[in-house]
C-alpha cells in the first residue's frame, strides 16, 4: 500500500532583504491513510512553512518551492494548476490554523463561513449546506448550532471558534487534515477538550492528521509517528515511544530535557540547550545544531549527517548517534 | 471598606517574615454604556475577594487560564490599576493609601518582567538606554559612565554580552530581549519581582535558559518572585508554593509538593489532568478527566461556587454559596466542601 501522502525532498525557500532563507531544505516524510503524525519543532524550524507548502499557500513570489515532490494519492501537488489545487483545497485536504482569532472572517456569520465551504466542493443547495453544517457543529460539540449558525466570530469564545475551525476542515470529509499549532492559542482544559475531540474525529472518521506542534507533551499524547524538525530538516523520526526514550539526535534530546514535567521530581535543574537557533541565510556545509551541540565532533562542522535508519523506522541525522543514545540512557 | 469575613480568612504560615499581604483584594472594571454619559452597566469581577501573603526568598506561583484574575492581581500590587477594594500590604506599608512620591519610593523595590518580549521594549531605544531608563527615572546613578558600567554588569550578569547595549530590540531574539526585560528589572537592585507569564513566550530550549536564569538570580540577590504563569509545570518547577485561581478567586494555595501530589480541589485535579506529559505510555495509561464546558463570563459569575457549573462533584448547596478558603491539612488551604 502506499502512503496517503508523500513528501519527498521538499525544499521551500524565501527570497529576503539578507538573503534566501532556506526554511525547508530537504525534507522527506509520509503519512499514511488515518494515522497521525506529529511534526515537532521551535519557532522558525520550517515545521508551518512545510505546511503551506503542501497545500501550495507558500507566499509567493518571495516564497517558493524549489525542489521535491509532494505526492497526495499519487499525484504531485506541485505540478497541479491553481484552479485544480483550489478544488484538493478544504475538499481532499484541509488545514486547521493556530489562530483561531485571525483565520475566521470577523464580517461573516459562522453559517456563511461553514456553508462556503460546503456549496464550493460539494454540489449542495442552500438548504442541504445548512443542514450539514448544524449536523458538523453538533459533530465538534457546539450545542445550540441553529442559533450557532447566525452568530459572528467574536461572539464565540477562543476555544468555540476553534471548534469552528474543525467543523470547516471536517466538512467535505478530507483525506487528510493538517492542523498547525491547534491548541496554542488556548487554556489547557480546553486545549484538552479540542485534541481529545480531533483525536475521536480522526479515529472514527479515518481522517489522516498531520500536527504540527511545539509541546512534546500533546505529541506524546496523540501522534503515532513523530518527525523532529531543526534549522529546515528533519533531525530525527520514529514512533513515539522511541523518541521520547531511546532519542538519537542531541536536539531531541535537549528538548526533552529542557522542559520541566510534572512527571518528575521537583528540584532538579533543568538542561537547557546553550545558545540560539542558526540564522537561515547563513548555513555552511556542516550540521546545522553543531554550534549548540554537546556531542558535536571536527567531522560534524564538514559534512552534513544524512537521515539515517537505525531500524525499526527510527532514524537520526547526527554522526553521534550512538553515543547520543548511550548518553541518554546513562541521564535516565 | 468593608472586608468580609471570607476575605479576612488569609492563609498563614510562621515561616519566614512576610513580605507582601494581599488581603481581600477585589478589582471590578466598570462597563459602561452611552455617549455623552458615561454610566456603568454592570462589572468585570476580575479579581473578587482574595487575600494570601508571600514570604521574603519564596517564588509564590499564581496559576489560572485566561480570564482568572492573575495578571490583574499582579497589576493592582504594582499599583498600576487602581484596587476596588482590599488592601496591598508591602513591608508593613499599604500601597493604596501612601502618597504618589513615596510609591514612587516603593517601586525601587518592586520591579516587573512582562510576557510579551516584544512589546514591552521600546523599540525606538538602544538595549542600554532601556535597562538605564529605570535609574534614570529614579536618579538612582546620576553619572552617566557609572549608568553605563552598570548597564555592562546587568548585562553580564543576564548572561548577555555588554555589547548588546548598543543594539536595538529588533536585533535580538525573542529570549534575548527578555534577558533585557530581567536586566531591566533588576537595575533598580529590587528584592520582589512579579513575573508575569515571563517564559510564556519563549521556546522551549529558550525557556528552560530564562528558568534557570531567574532561578540562579533568585538565589545571588535574595529576590523573593510573584511568578504569574499558566504552564502548570513551570510554575511547579519554579515556585515553593502555589495558590490557583479560577473567576476572580482563589479556590486552592498550599505548598508545590503538596499541591501537585495531592490536589485537592476539583479544579486543581482537572488542570493538572487537562497538562499533557511528554511519555507516550505514561500518556496512554493516564486518566484524562477532560473538563466540560468553559469559563463562565466574569460579567455574570455563577452564584454560590464560581466553579460548580463545571465541577464533577458539585451538590445542591454549591449553588448558594462560596465556600471560604479553609485548612485542611498544614499549609494546604481549599475552597470547598465537598472534599
Amino acid at each position: 500500500m502506499t502512503a496517503l501522502l508523500q513528501i519527498q525532498d521538499l525544499k521551500t525557500q524565501f527570497s529576503t532583504s539578507s538573503g534566501t532563507v532556506k526554511a525547508v531544505d530537504g525534507v522527506t516524510y509520509d503519512v499514511e491513510e488515518g494515522e497521525t503524525v506529529a511534526v515537532v519543532g521551535e519557532s522558525g524550524c520550517g515545521k508551518s512553512v512545510t505546511a503551506l507548502s503542501i497545500m501550495r499557500l507558500v507566499a509567493e513570489p518571495a516564497g517558493k518551492i524549489v525542489g521535491g515532490q509532494i505526492l497526495f494519492q499519487g499525484r504531485n501537488l506541485i505540478d497541479v494548476d491553481i484552479e485544480e489545487m483550489r478544488r484538493i483545497r478544504g475538499k481532499d485536504i484541509a488545514m486547521v490554523f493556530q489562530e483561531p482569532m485571525t483565520s475566521l472572517n470577523p464580517v461573516l456569520t459562522i453559517g456563511i463561513q461553514l456553508m462556503e465551504t460546503l456549496q464550493q466542493h460539494l454540489d449542495v443547495d442552500e438548504t442541504a449546506a445548512k443542514a450539514r453544517a448544524v449536523e458538523l457543529l453538533g459533530l465538534v460539540g457546539i450545542s445550540d448550532a441553529e442559533r450557532r449558525l447566525a452568530q459572528y466570530p467574536h461572539n464565540l469564545s477562543g476555544g468555540m471558534r476553534q471548534r469552528v475551525m474543525i467543523a470547516m476542515a471536517l466538512s467535505c470529509e478530507p483525506k487528510l487534515i493538517i492542523a498547525d499549532e491547534p491548541t496554542t492559542a488556548l487554556d489547557v482544559t480546553i486545549q484538552a477538550q479540542i485534541l481529545e475531540l480531533m483525536k475521536d474525529l480522526t479515529r472514527r472518521l479515518g481522517v489522516a492528521l498531520i500536527i504540527i506542534t511545539h509541546n512534546l507533551g500533546v505529541v506524546a499524547r496523540y501522534a503515532n509517528r513523530v518527525n523532529v524538525m531543526y534549522a529546515g530538516k528533519i533531525i530525527e523520526r520514529g514512533n513515539a515511544r522511541e523518541i521520547y526514550h531511546n532519542p538519537k539526535h542531541p536536539y531531541t534530546l535537549g528538548l526533552l530535557r529542557s522542559v520541566p514535567r510534572l512527571d518528575q521530581p521537583r528540584g532538579e535543574r533543568l538542561v537547557p540547550i546553550t545558545g540560539h537557533p542558526p540564522d537561515l541565510t547563513r548555513l555552511d556545509g556542516g550540521c546545522a545544531f553543531r554550534p549548540r551541540c554537546a556531542f558535536a565532533t571536527e567531522r560534524c562542522g564538514k559534512e552534513k549527517p544524512p537521515l539515517e535508519d537505525l531500524g525499526d523506522g527510527h532514524l537520526s541525522a547526527c554522526w553521534e548517534k550512538e553515543h547520543v543514545s548511550l548518553n541518554a540512557r546513562k541521564a535516565s | 471598606m468593608s472586608v468580609t469575613e471570607a476575605d479576612t480568612n488569609t492563609p498563614q504560615q510562621a515561616l519566614g517574615d512576610v513580605l507582601l499581604q494581599v488581603k481581600g483584594l477585589k478589582k471590578h472594571f466598570p462597563i459602561t454604556d452611552g455617549i455623552l454619559v458615561k454610566r456603568a452597566v454592570g462589572h468585570v469581577k476580575a479579581v473578587d475577594g482574595i487575600s494570601f501573603e508571600v514570604r521574603k526568598g519564596e517564588t509564590l506561583g499564581l496559576v489560572g487560564e485566561s480570564g482568572c484574575g492573575k495578571s490583574t492581581t499582579g497589576r493592582c500590587i504594582l499599583q498600576l490599576d487602581q484596587l476596588t477594594e482590599g488592601e496591598i500590604i508591602y513591608d508593613g506599608v499599604d500601597l493604596s493609601t501612601i502618597s504618589r512620591a513615596e510609591l514612587n519610593r516603593m517601586r525601587e523595590r518592586i520591579q516587573v518582567i512582562f510576557q510579551d518580549p516584544f512589546s514591552s521594549l521600546n523599540p525606538r531605544m538602544k538595549i542600554g538606554d532601556i535597562i538605564a531608563e529605570p535609574m534614570h527615572v529614579h536618579g538612582i546613578e546620576p553619572d552617566a559612565a557609572k549608568r553605563r558600567e552598570r548597564v555592562s554588569e546587568l548585562l553580564t550578569v543576564c548572561g548577555l554580552s555588554p555589547r548588546f547595549a548598543d543594539r536595538y530590540p529588533h536585533e535580538m531574539s525573542g529570549g534575548q530581549r527578555q534577558r533585557v526585560g530581567i536586566a531591566r528589572a533588576l537595575s533598580m537592585r529590587p528584592e520582589f519581582i512579579i513575573c508575569d507569564e515571563a517564559v510564556s513566550a519563549l521556546d522551549v530550549s529558550i525557556q528552560a535558559q530564562v528558568i534557570n536564569l531567574l532561578e540562579d538570580l533568585r538565589e545571588q540577590f535574595n529576590l523573593t518572585y510573584l511568578f504569574i504563569a499558566h504552564d502548570l509545570s513551570v510554575v511547579r518547577h519554579l515556585c515553593h508554593r502555589v495558590a490557583v485561581m479560577y473567576l476572580g478567586k482563589i479556590v486552592e494555595l498550599a505548598e508545590s509538593d503538596e499541591l501537585f501530589d495531592n490536589p485537592m480541589h476539583p479544579y486543581t485535579q482537572a488542570l493538572l489532568s487537562a497538562v499533557p506529559v511528554p511519555d507516550p505510555e505514561l500518556e496512554a495509561s493516564r486518566a484524562h478527566q477532560v473538563m466540560e464546558g468553559e469559563v463562565p463570563s466574569p460579567i455574570n459569575p455563577p452564584s454560590g461556587c464560581v466553579f460548580h457549573t463545571r465541577c464533577p462533584k458539585a451538590v445542591d448547596s454549591c449553588k448558594t454559596a462560596m465556600p471560604v478558603l479553609k485548612e485542611l491539612r498544614p499549609g494546604h488551604w481549599v475552597a470547598c466542601t465537598e472534599v
